[in-house]
């Protein structure tokens, strides 16, 4: 198999959506392997061999410390320099719900050009959420290639409201490096902001869920029209982009 | 070492070392206890006799249901009938699985959970638990780790199966109860609540298992005695469902450490709740300890690397080493068990209740590499000794032998103590509404909290994770229409299914047990089929729980409910596989003067039923899809309005208890069955608390009216007026009736379909948001959908 359909799903104790994660990722055609972060830190090289690099969602250690930021923090300080060079590539790396709070506690996301200048943070409701919303998304980018202007998938989160500082969210939509926004936007989240990109556009970090979408009879809609399978839909693109 | 005197204590002596102890052992079971320790001519350690106790606890033993009764019945004559029952589980829902014989139930009543068989290569495992005490006390804690407790037992069931769903069933006072109407020192009902929600969302979330299914009753009688039920369902390859514990075997526990949290938890559940009980039985959990074992744990199953595994729940590595050396013996070394904290005694380490710790049976040549994968997923893992062929369990903590039990006095010592129950029977009286409008009649129906939305709830779960979700709690084109239980897809690439569907209903067993038994097990069946699952491939659960069964008319409303489970399991062909009683579900205060006063729950029934689906893609739902479809009510309406929402809103008593008519039943379920699998209906909704109109508007609330004419609907049994009439159709629960939804094309098909079953063709899907019902030229009801809506989805918020 050629190298860049190799997928790396990398997990941390307390992640849990790396079992949908891996086969949704195998379901589109790539090779996919779970990691733990322990053998990560020992190996980080095994990143050369793969083309794609998922942080799927859960609690990594918890989140006591807020989502995401211990992972982060141990991106950071161990495996940073090989997460670079494979960033540096143009190789995919997709950070999902935690994931994406992964990716933006550790300054991967949105990257040098903000840095620090945007986080996660806990939804206007106080409250967890779980529920299937609509989104806006911009097909021009490969990981929603294909796709009309709106799409559905559901979102599972406490902490999902992107905030911004000093204007980044918008310059963050001025630069072209928001594919996703929330139609009904569940969490505050700053523009309405459900996904961003890095300035390269391979690295995505995404709020909702795409791994829990990939049969026409998830939809909390199905039968009263027709129902596209986005979540599926998204996983072959970055299969077929990597 | 400290000792207990024990030997030559009178009857009064025993009963007070008893009580001082928390031992909750009764006079003859310490009567037995001090005779074994004469025949031994020594004392018992203070390790010992906690060992006893929580071996002997109701909460492990299941003494009251599973020991002798003496039964006695009185008719409304005031004749009485007696009767001696051996055993009311093995004369109930023992019986059913080895009398319907069926070959998909793998494994029945005897592991950590009831194990059906899912396809070729794997099996469902399923059980549910109840943390009613823990949760009255410290809510947040007590709740966390009921939930925390059920995973355990899936994940030790056989040698290990995957979690893939949770359940979750709450029983609550009102949460708008004033606080002066409580007596006593216990926390306010809305306290209950919050801490309880927060306490699942928080551990089921972290551990990723989707919170699929649930319930929540609020009762004035669960003010001081709220009930939490937790269930999970794990998925394992069939291989795995047979263990065994080999002498020579290690003894490993993993997972976390060992604390003075939840010392007491088994013999303080199988007390009641005194204003005194304090909060230290309660464990503290954690979920992502938890995850981070269970992956490594079916990682080492999945490689061989053990050959048995229990969980520690209630008694800790009492009850889990005592229970799996109980065939062959075990030494135990406790100072290895990993501690959160110094100055443990060794008794409170063998009894600590400290959560996620599994203990393993691991055969010595495979030590070396479990403990390779273990370190290298930071899940922390102790030798604690050895399996032995002894037939005693040995505890040392260094040099000194704190216990040493003969296994077979420790698992079988136990006196069968002879039980008391009556029941009476009551004259039954009709059911009248008084003067109550239909409109207000049902509005009151769509607002009372049992029947209104528990959206805010089933949000803060996350339903969705490990991608199998198909049937969701809550869907529709606004995903706010409530569902007829859930539908998911337990293994990553298959597209077969688990259907779950509950039933659960304390109103009508205040009336009559044996009835709530009938009810809820059919309502469980109904959701179960109209979510997919197939009848043929099909188990119940039973979660009982009671109020102090030493009350003989309290242990008599367990008979009948017993009962009940049996002979609704036999008329629906659906075997019981696993369950579990939670007694002492009552409340005792004592005033300033000494005055006992006792506050016992109504006996609450939790049936849960799972069945394999061929097809996830089977599960319609329960909205409406589009506009002019027809509508069909399938099933016959009783008068039957004894516990129903519409007694309870309008404060009228009377009326029966709707009952199970086996043919009916039948006839229904197998309609629904396989109307879904000739795809001929596009939304089915099962009709249970609230009645005809409560279905038909929850149906609406995808934003689809509706229009019908009710007047075609037959009544059965009895002359009634208009307004009876009327009332009985709308409101009344009867069991095995159906809401359907079918395009005009199939009504051909479904009709050929219905052979067996009686239906009505009613009315039909409408364009406009309207809820419309008439009978014949007599306009009954009519309301916007937004409005009916409204009343039913703003009962329950912050």
């Amino acid at each position: 198999m050629n190298k860049s359909k190799k997928a790396i799903v990398l997990k941390a104790p307390g992640t849990n959506n790396d079992m949908e994660t891996r086969f949704a990722l195998e379901e589109a055609g790539a090779l996919a392997e779970t990691v733990h972060v322990n053998s990560f830190a020992q190996r980080p090289g095994m990143l050369e061999d793969a083309g794609i690099l998922v942080i799927p969602g859960g609690f990594p250690y918890g989140d006591y410390l807020g989502a995401g930021r211990v992972l982060a923090i141990f991106l950071k300080y161990r495996v940073m320099n090989e997460i670079t060079k494979f960033i540096k590539k143009g190789k995919l790396l997709m950070g999902v719900c935690s994931g994406f709070q992964v990716l933006v506690k550790s300054g991967i996301l949105p990257g040098k050009d903000f840095e620090n200048r945007a986080t996660l943070t806990y939804n206007d409701s106080g409250r967890f959420i779980c529920r299937w919303v609509r989104l806006k998304v911009d097909s021009s980018f490969f990981w929603f290639e294909k796709m009309p202007e709106e799409i559905e998938l559901p979102v599972a989160h406490g902490e999902g409201k992107f905030k911004g500082a000093q204007e980044s969210a918008k310059g963050l939509i001025k630069s072209g490096r928001v594919p996703v926004k929330y139609i009904d936007n569940p969490n505050g989240s700053e523009l309405d902001i459900a996904g961003i990109t890095s300035s390269g556009g391979n690295v995505l970090g995404l709020m909702p869920h795409p791994e829990r979408y990939l049969y026409d009879f998830q939809h909390p809609a199905r039968g009263s029209r027709d129902v596209k399978v986005w979540g599926r839909l998204m996983y072959r693109n970055i299969v077929k982009n990597a | 070492m400290r000792k207990v005197r024990i030997r030559g204590l009178s009857r009064k002596g025993l009963l007070d070392i008893s009580g001082k102890m928390v031992l909750s052992l009764n006079g003859a079971e310490m009567e037995a206890v001090k005779k074994y320790y004469e025949e031994q001519s020594r004392e018992p350690s203070l390790m010992e006799m906690e060992i006893i106790a929580q071996t002997w606890s109701e909460h492990c033993k299941h003494k009251t249901m599973g020991g002798p009764v003496e039964y006695t019945r009185i008719d409304i004559s005031g004749e009485e009938k007696k009767e001696n029952i051996n055993s009311l589980l093995k004369e109930t829902v023992f019986r059913t699985a080895r009398e319907l014989d069926r070959d998909y139930c793998l494994s029945v009543f005897e592991d950590n959970a009831g194990v059906i068989r899912f396809d070729s290569d794997s099996a469902i495992a399923i059980k549910a638990e109840t943390h009613n005490h823990p949760s009255a006390i410290e809510p947040y804690g007590g709740a966390a780790t009921g939930v925390g407790g059920v995973i355990r037992d899936i994940l030790g069931c056989g040698r290990g199966a995957r979690p893939f769903m949770n359940l979750d069933v709450f029983c609550f006072g009102p949460c708008d109860t004033p606080r002066e109407e409580i007596e006593g020192e216990v926390l306010h009902p809305e306290r209950i609540f919050k801490g309880v929600v927060k306490g699942v969302r928080d551990y089921g979330n972290r551990v990723g298992i989707p919170t699929l299914s649930g319930a929540i009753i609020f009762d004035r009688d669960y003010i001081y005695n709220p009930l939490v039920y937790c269930g999970t369902l794990g998925i394992m390859p069939v291989g795995h469902i047979e263990k065994k514990v080999r002498p020579g075997d290690v003894i490993i526990s993993i997972g976390g450490r060992t604390g003075r949290d939840g010392i007491h938890g088994a013999t303080f559940s199988s007390a009641g709740l005194q204003e005194e009980t304090d909060s230290g039985c309660v464990q503290i959990g954690d979920p992502v300890t938890e995850k981070k074992f269970a992956d490594a744990m079916l990682k080492l199953r999945d490689m061989n690397l053990y050959e048995a595994v229990t969980d520690c729940g209630a008694g800790g590595f009492s009850s889990a080493i005592g229970e799996m050396g109980s065939e062959t013996g075990a030494l135990v070394r406790l100072e290895n068990a990993p501690l959160k904290y110094e100055g443990l005694k060794p008794w409170e380490i063998f009894l600590s209740e400290s959560q996620e710790r599994m203990v393993l049976s691991v055969s010595p040549g495979s030590v070396e590499a479990l403990g390779k994968i273990l370190d290298a997923e930071d899940v922390e893992w102790a030798r604690l000794g050895e399996f032995t062929s002894s037939g005693r369990l040995e505890v040392y903590y260094k040099e000194k032998k704190h216990a040493d039990l003969d296994m077979e006095f420790l698992h079988g010592g136990l006196p069968r103590i002879k039980r008391k129950a009556v029941w009476r029977e009551k004259p039954s009286a009709d059911f009248e509404a008084g003067g109550i409008s239909l409109a207000e009649a049902w509005k009151k129906v769509m607002g009372d909290l049992n029947v209104a939305s528990k959206e805010r709830v089933i949000r803060e779960y996350d339903h969705e994770v490990q991608g199998g979700t198909v049937l969701k709690p809550l869907a529709g084109k606004e995903q706010d229409a409530p569902q007829d239980g859930c539908a998911v897809m337990p293994q990553p690439g298959s597209k077969r299914a688990v259907a779950v569907g509950l039933g659960i209903n304390p109103s009508y067993g205040r009336l009559d047990p044996y009835k709530m038994a009938l009810s809820c097990s059919e309502e469980a069946a109904r959701n179960t089929v109209a979510a997919g699952g197939d009848m043929k491939k099909a188990a119940f659960m039973d979660n009982f729980c009671w109020g102090d069964t030493r009350q003989e008319e309290v242990l008599g409303g367990l008979v009948r409910a017993s009962r009940g489970c049996y002979r609704a399991s036999m008329d629906l062909g659906i075997p019981f596989v696993s369950g579990k009683d939670s007694l002492n579900n009552f409340y005792e205060t004592v005033s300033q003067d000494g005055e006992r006063k006792k506050v016992n729950i109504p006996g609450t029934l939790l049936i849960t039923c799972a069945a394999v689906s061929e097809d996830a893609g089977l599960a319609v739902g329960s909205d409406f899809k589009k506009p002019g479809n027809f509508i069909y009510q399938v099933g016959r309406t009783y008068n039957e309005m004894g516990g129903s929402v519409l007694s309870r809103v309008s404060g009228r008593a009377g009326g029966g208890v709707p009952d199970l008519r086996p043919e009916c039943s039948r006839g229904a379920l197998g309609l629904i069955s396989s109307a879904l699998r000739k795809k001929t209906i596009l939304s089915v909704h099962d009709i249970s608390e609230g009645g005809f109109i409560a279905a038909l508007s929850e149906m609406c609330f995808s934003g689809v009216g509706a229009s019908v004419d009710i007047c075609g609907i037959k009544l059965k049994d009895g002359e009634f007026s208009e307004r009876e009439s009327d009332l009985i159709k709308l409101f009344s629960e009867s069991n095995s009736r159906f809401l359907v939804e079918v395009e005009p094309e199939r009504a051909e098909d479904f009709e050929k379909l219905a052979e067996e079953a009686q239906i009505f063709r009613i009315g039909e899907t409408t364009f406009d948001e309207q809820i419309t019902v008439n009978s014949g030229l007599r306009g009954i009801l009519r309301e916007d959908i937004g409005v009916v809506k409204k009343i039913w989805k703003s009962q329950i918020d912050e």
